[in-house]
């Protein structure tokens, strides 16, 4: 099929809108650049896709929805239902990914390691006295220590805490995010994002998931927060990362680890640190990761040789 | 498929990183102005943004204007004009400035793409960087944005409940010169201020004149909603009363329509003449086109009765606004009451900070804009800006009951953990990054 009907959902309504927005407008004007035979739409996610979806019917749709409702499995289910082709994990497998706990959960049992974790929601601290609660985890945990809303991306929400008195309001800017909060380890090291794609490699013919270049990125700050990730200039990045070759390869293989232990399909980016031993630690996962111009896949997927269009083009006609 | 593999070492995937002035340094993403994307959405009861409800003009009306000027006036209209602007739009300016009591020629006055531009070319003329400007605490974003772009020092002066207070302007000139700086500029919102929402009374209008004439301090007024009062006469301009040391910033964002970008400095003489040699660097001459649509809608439309239907809109809402607040807001909890403009200025429950509340509120579908956006120096955090301009009464009231919800939950948190919240990083920010952009509702 030669000529394809291709809709690209971005925007919704979660804290990373602008984000998504972005990311909407790169990826189709790539798709369109690709496969300029195409029709590539853009639509929001309001209460006119629906009559939309079912009027015009895309060949496939690919979701760029940061957040809730774009990457919790939600909209996927509704795609799903509408029986309509869509790029990027099931619904199913985006409810593993999206909650960081429960992702966290699986990739331990791979072997992959994950730093210590609590996950509490804020009821527990009401009922049972947050001074308490709070002095238990950091007991358990140790500073510093990251305290991120369980759900959501772009870094929102979440601090990382070096002393004891700074750890209620890392706590209660957490909950402005989301009702439960997730408190972990805080590890030292290199930041790397390792891109994963789920397409007949070009050189291998090769099927099944494969990493791309790592990325490592070196913020300017202590954190790669929303400032870092969106403004140009701020944050470094090495592609391939400054790694050496056994450390690249089992970030990598970390990374289609992760992806295959969460039934994850097309694409994926694992965030991930590499200690001052070597070791590799999971931090989240991210089933639709950032294409927006300073986004870590894109330049993954630039790194390997290929380009943002022609990837997703690969997964739509997949 | 692409090309080769590229290798990427270091990059911070901008090449001009580097070659920045510092003073763009501020310029940069951020959270909070993200977050003012959702408030867009439809779903979303905006109380944040500060359009005018250009609505109530009559679109018919607006076509025959727009339709007159290209048939009748076309080739002026579609050609370059004066730097000063239009001989007879500035005539009828004075009209208007007439009723705030400002009188003038029309050879003191610069037509302007908006107020906004008056305002960077009357900081460009005067302010070297480290000059002081003398700002309200808080003070209009866009200024602020202008002043930090200039490099000024921005020192904010208090306010109360009727606008900047004159002691306390003597003594922030006092300190400034004590500190060995040179204070440039009295920047003021006598008027129904953005955000405050407070009017100076006569008596202190009077004051402050004097301070600023024995200081030998220009005065510069910026005057957008004086006409847009909801009782009694429009408040008398400081100008008014000082033609020599008050430059004048007026504009018809607010009394016709903000897409026009029709604003106006009236200045001494000295001033004007650079004014002008400053405007024409920046943009050669205000846009023909509008002064001339400007033109033709005070020549042929009742403008005072369209003011008046503005005011009867923004009183209706402003009294859905107070009602609302009044009835639902959690005690500790207050507010300006705004006899006129757009804003109400709100101050939140001990313990609660706006910026950090702000992805809660937009989570349950209602947009504000945190109070640190209207200081340069991270005052502001217990408060809040919220605008009745452009939602309806309905939606207004409805905006102020989820708002009220987003407080009480915010208050429990605070409870629980018996802090104030903290503003993490990513949320970090003041002017114009973490205040949203202006065609947000």
């Amino acid at each position: 099929m030669s000529h394809r009907n291709v809709l690209v959902l971005s925007g919704g309504l979660s804290p990373e809108r602008d984000v998504s927005l972005r990311s909407g407008r790169r990826v189709a004007d790539a798709l369109r650049s690709a496969r300029p035979e195409w029709e590539v739409l853009e639509a929001d996610v309001d209460a006119s896709l629906l009559p939309r979806l079912r009027e015009h019917r895309p060949d496939c749709v690919v979701p760029l929805l940061h957040g809730a409702a774009g990457e919790d499995g939600a909209l996927r289910d509704v795609l799903e239902t509408l029986d309509i082709a869509f790029v990027g994990s099931e619904a199913a497998a985006c409810r593993l990914a999206f909650d960081k706990p429960v992702a966290s959960s699986l990739v331990s049992g791979t072997g992959v390691a994950v730093p210590e974790f609590v996950v509490l929601p804020q009821s527990t601290f009401r009922e049972l006295g947050a001074p308490m609660v709070m002095e238990a985890v950091a007991e358990r945990i140790g500073f510093p220590l990251v305290v991120k809303p369980t759900r959501g991306g772009s870094a929102l929400g979440v601090s990382i805490v070096h002393r004891s008195q700074d750890l209620p309001p890392a706590m209660v800017s957490a909950f402005a995010y989301g009702d439960t909060a997730m408190i972990q380890r805080f590890v030292a090291g290199t930041e790397v994002a390792v891109s994963v794609i789920d397409t007949v490699d070009p050189d291998s013919d090769a099927d099944g998931p494969r990493a791309l270049p790592v990325v490592e990125i070196e913020p300017e700050g202590e954190m790669y927060d929303y400032h870092a990730r969106y403004t140009a200039g701020t944050t470094a990045f090495y592609c391939p990362a400054r790694l050496d070759a056994d450390v690249t390869a089992a970030v990598s293989e970390a990374a289609v680890t992760v992806h295959a232990a969460l039934g994850l399909t097309d694409l994926s980016r694992t965030d991930l640190i590499v200690d001052g031993d070597g070791t590799v630690w999971f931090l989240e996962v991210n089933v639709a990761p950032g294409m927006t111009e300073t986004s870590l896949m894109p330049q993954a997927i630039t790194a390997a040789g290929l380009s943002v269009g022609e990837v997703l083009a690969g997964m739509v006609e997949g | 498929m692409g090309e080769a593999g590229s290798h990427v070492e270091g990059s911070r995937l901008d090449p001009w990183v580097d070659s920045y002035a510092t003073r763009a340094k501020n310029l940069s993403a951020s959270a909070i102005r993200a977050l003012f994307a959702v408030a867009s959405r439809p779903e979303v009861v905006s109380l944040a943004g500060g359009m005018p409800y250009v609505q109530a003009l009559s679109m018919d009306d607006m076509a025959d204007i727009a339709a007159q000027v290209v048939r009748d006036r076309g080739p002026q209209a579609l050609q370059y004009g004066s730097g000063q602007g239009d001989v007879s739009l500035r005539e009828q300016i004075l009209d208007v400035t007439a009723e705030v009591g400002v009188h003038a020629h029309p050879d003191d006055i610069v037509v302007t793409t908006g107020s906004q531009m008056a305002l960077d070319l009357v900081t460009r003329t005067f302010c070297d960087p480290g000059d002081v400007v003398l700002v309200e605490s808080p003070s209009y974003v866009g200024a602020l944005g202008v002043f930090r772009s200039y490099e000024c020092d921005v020192v904010h002066v208090a306010m109360d409940d009727d606008g900047l207070i004159p002691e306390a302007l003597q003594q922030a000139i006092d300190a400034a010169r004590a500190a060995g700086k040179n204070v440039k500029l009295i920047y003021t919102i006598p008027s129904f201020h953005n955000p405050a929402g407070v009017t100076q009374p006569a008596h202190r209008r009077a004051q402050i004149l004097e301070i600023a004439q024995r200081a030998g301090i220009a005065v510069l007024e910026d005057d957008p909603y004086g006409l847009l009062g909801f009782e009694g006469e429009p408040p008398r301009a400081l100008r008014a009363d000082d033609d020599q040391g008050v430059i004048y910033l007026g504009s018809f964002s607010k009394t016709i329509a903000s897409g026009l970008r029709v604003g106006w400095a009236i200045a001494p003489h000295g001033v004007r003449e650079k004014l002008v040699l400053a405007a024409e660097a920046a943009t050669l001459c205000p846009s023909n086109y509008a002064q001339l649509t400007v033109s033709q809608y005070l020549a042929t439309q009742p403008w005072r009765e369209q003011i008046k239907s503005f005011q009867e809109v923004y009183r209706e809402r402003r009294d859905a606004m107070l009602e609302s607040l009044q009835a639902m807001m959690p005690a500790g909890t207050t507010w300006t009451i705004p006899a006129g403009g757009f804003y109400t200025w709100v101050t939140l429950p001990e313990g609660l900070d706006a910026t950090a509340m702000l992805p809660r509120a937009i989570t349950e579908l209602v947009a504000y804009v945190p109070g640190t956006g209207f200081f340069v120096d991270g005052q502001g955090t217990a408060n809040m800006r919220l605008s009745y301009c452009y939602p309806d009464p309905d939606r207004i009231r409805e905006g102020v009951r989820r708002l009220s919800t987003v407080v009480e939950a915010e208050l429990e948190i605070a409870r629980t953990f018996g802090t104030a919240a903290g503003t993490p990083g990513s949320l970090s920010g003041s002017g114009e990054s973490s205040t949203p952009a202006p065609d947000l509702a």
